[in-house]
């Protein structure tokens, strides 16, 4: 053991290398491979050696690393950006004419920075998907789905903040209406609003609250929790993928082969790093980031509209009472979501994408239902019923509250039950269904609120909003 | 001692822990504190001259931009600062003065002239300020807007009538 570590006087150039680089490079043996990847800062986020099935790409589809590779590209722009821009009202318009024309690559590093942003949220969320549909939540994995749970929310946290600093029409009324949400919290509501906001309403002390969320405790909390959530995936391992006849897919016998993660793992992760990268970057050189006119407190647009990625939740403020529609029922979403992983599982769904041959077709059944649905229920709202003027004598709160999400529990619970005798469902199968139509009713939502609301938020259809 | 079931050990954990959650409660309280929302004395939030009683037409609504106001006069003389911060979600309601209403661009919202809701979904009127006519000069006081359930025919103030 003394030999391999002896500095060799003789040869500085070696001696320097070997106090940075210990492992030899390339490592010829796998045990070689497995103290490269141990004794390296960044490599010893993984494990040495994973089975050789989860590194199918069709099972994780590298959503995760997608996601942390979004975090390191945002990071890097983001610091970049903070050198050519003053969060003040007064400036931050100006900063941002600047960035577009005098800054070189101003444009572009900006465009990096907006649409990594925006990926990251689809990215996060469909990564909440994958590991749903592939049954990754089981034990011991559950805390660990509570942590990509925080993450999703620090990451539209982060986006949501990150939208006022350009100071345009855009940001100032997306951040009006978004901010107001909290203000219909029971009781401590408004006090939250008007800290966050450093006032009653958006202004300069909203400027300063917001980028030092942005660039300081959202990202520092971001990255923390993101460690904590690799961490996790490395002592739990992934779960191993099942064909839906319940063998391990991709692997001849049930025996699973395990390989050294360098350069199994790792060189995967290289090319689908390195081609998401090139895709963003190109389409980060041909297509600008929006920017409107400069922010007018005095003039609200028609229709003003928050984020994209709140239009689901907009949209459901458009049929319930505010308390309903920003509180109650995501809450409710929000609870059910993190209970998820703690429900009974078959356990011979583990790996089987959507459980199994008959949890496949109950997620088509659900997936179509919300379709057609919820497109339904909006036109529904929109021109026929109107249920506080049928109940004048009740606080609309309870017409426009209690009474319609009751009726919607009524349905699920309904629907729940008819899957369960119709397909002779395990709960576990059924549980499913309800979450694909929740999810598919939410994305409907959101398509409706971007894409067909346009003036005085009136329904018409996509090429009139434009 | 008394009660003898509270051992020496147990005492220094229950001390201990009362301390570090002392700690921790006034570490909050001036973080919470030094973030708190800090008032910026400025042209909004103070009373505001907004001229002659008299120039102000029975049926008008005056815009007053700084103010963040509408000086509503209604048909019958009385007067009216309404907020003009859609209660609903926060948009600058603008007046249509073609329909004869405010009608908020971000979610349809209608008010009518006094503030009455007319479509939801805004939960309430829209906020009024406090209105004082001395000498035929009205005045608004922007400080605190005023939140009310139903608009009433007591909001109006009238020129001539001291209040």
């Amino acid at each position: 053991m003394t030999d391999e570590f002896d500095p060799r006087p003789e040869d500085l150039k070696q001696r320097v290398w070997e106090s940075i680089q210990r492992d030899e490079l390339p490592p010829s043996d796998d045990r070689g491979r497995m103290r490269v990847v141990m004794n390296n800062l960044v490599l010893h986020l993984h494990p040495s050696k994973v089975a050789k099935p989860t590194l199918k790409f069709t099972y994780t589809w590298g959503l995760g690393g997608l996601a942390l590779l979004l975090i390191v590209l945002l990071s890097v722009t983001g610091v970049m950006l903070m050198f050519v821009y003053t969060p003040s009202p007064e400036t931050a318009y100006q900063d941002m004419l600047n960035l577009q024309t005098s800054v070189w690559f101003g444009q572009l590093i900006r465009n990096l920075h907006h649409w990594s942003g925006n990926l990251l949220v689809i990215v996060a969320f469909l990564h909440l998907l994958r590991v749903f549909f592939t049954g990754g939540f089981r034990t011991p994995r559950e805390f660990n789905w509570i942590l990509g749970l925080a993450l999703l929310l620090l990451v539209v946290a982060a986006n949501f903040t990150g939208y006022l600093l350009p100071w345009d029409q855009l940001a100032y009324w997306a951040v009006t209406v978004g901010s107001s949400l909290l203000s219909y919290i029971p009781l401590i509501g408004e006090g939250l609003r008007n800290f966050l906001l450093g006032g009653p309403e958006v202004g300069a002390a909203t400027l300063t609250n917001f980028y030092g969320l942005h660039v300081a405790i959202i990202p520092l909390t971001l990255m923390g929790i993101v460690s904590f959530h690799i961490w996790r995936v490395r002592k739990d391992t992934l779960t191993i993928p099942h064909t839906v006849d319940g063998k391990v897919d991709g692997d001849d016998g049930d025996r699973i082969e395990k390989v050294t993660t360098l350069p199994h793992l790792v060189s995967r992760e290289l090319v689908f790093a390195l081609v998401m990268t090139g895709a963003i970057l190109l389409w980060s050189v041909w297509v600008n980031a929006p920017l409107e006119a400069a922010a007018n407190p005095d003039h609200s647009p028609n229709p003003a509209k928050a984020a994209w990625y709140f239009m689901g939740l907009q949209e459901l403020l458009l049929h319930f009472h505010p308390v309903f529609g920003a509180i109650i029922i995501p809450a409710l979403g929000l609870g059910a979501l993190a209970f998820l992983p703690y429900q009974r599982f078959d356990l011979s769904a583990e790996g089987v994408w959507f459980r199994s041959r008959k949890g496949r077709l109950i997620a088509l059944v659900s997936t179509l239902t919300a379709l057609i649905a919820v497109p339904l229920l909006v036109l529904l709202d929109e021109y026929v019923l109107d249920l506080p003027g049928m109940m004048p004598n009740l606080p609309t709160i309870i017409s426009n509250g209690w009474i319609p999400l009751a009726v919607l529990l009524l349905l699920l619970i309904g629907y729940y039950d008819m899957i369960k005798r119709l397909f002779r469902s395990t709960a576990c199968e059924a549980r499913q269904g309800i979450f694909v139509l929740l999810v598919t009713a939410f994305i409907v939502l959101t398509v409706i609120g971007v894409a067909f609301r346009g003036e005085g938020m009136a329904l018409m259809l996509p090429w009139e909003v434009l | 001692m008394a009660d003898k079931d509270v051992s020496r050990r147990d005492f220094l954990k229950l001390a201990w822990g009362a301390a570090g959650a002392l700690a921790l409660v006034e570490t909050g309280g001036v973080v919470l504190s030094f973030f708190s929302p800090r008032i910026v004395e400025g042209e909004f939030g103070g009373v505001i001259d907004a001229g002659q009683a008299d120039s102000f037409p029975p049926g008008s609504v005056t815009p007053f931009t700084q103010g963040r106001f509408y000086l509503v006069r209604m048909p019958d003389g009385g007067f009216l600062a309404l907020y003009r911060k859609c209660t609903h979600l926060g948009c600058a309601v603008p007046w249509n003065p073609a329909e004869g209403k405010f009608i908020c661009p971000c979610h349809a919202s209608s008010f009518e002239m006094d503030g009455q809701v007319i479509n939801p979904p805004a939960p309430r009127p829209l906020d009024r300020f406090a209105v004082s006519i001395v000498d035929g000069l009205v005045k608004i006081d922007t400080g605190t807007p005023i939140q009310r359930d139903h608009a009433s025919p007591a909001d109006l103030v009238y020129a001539g009538v001291t209040a």
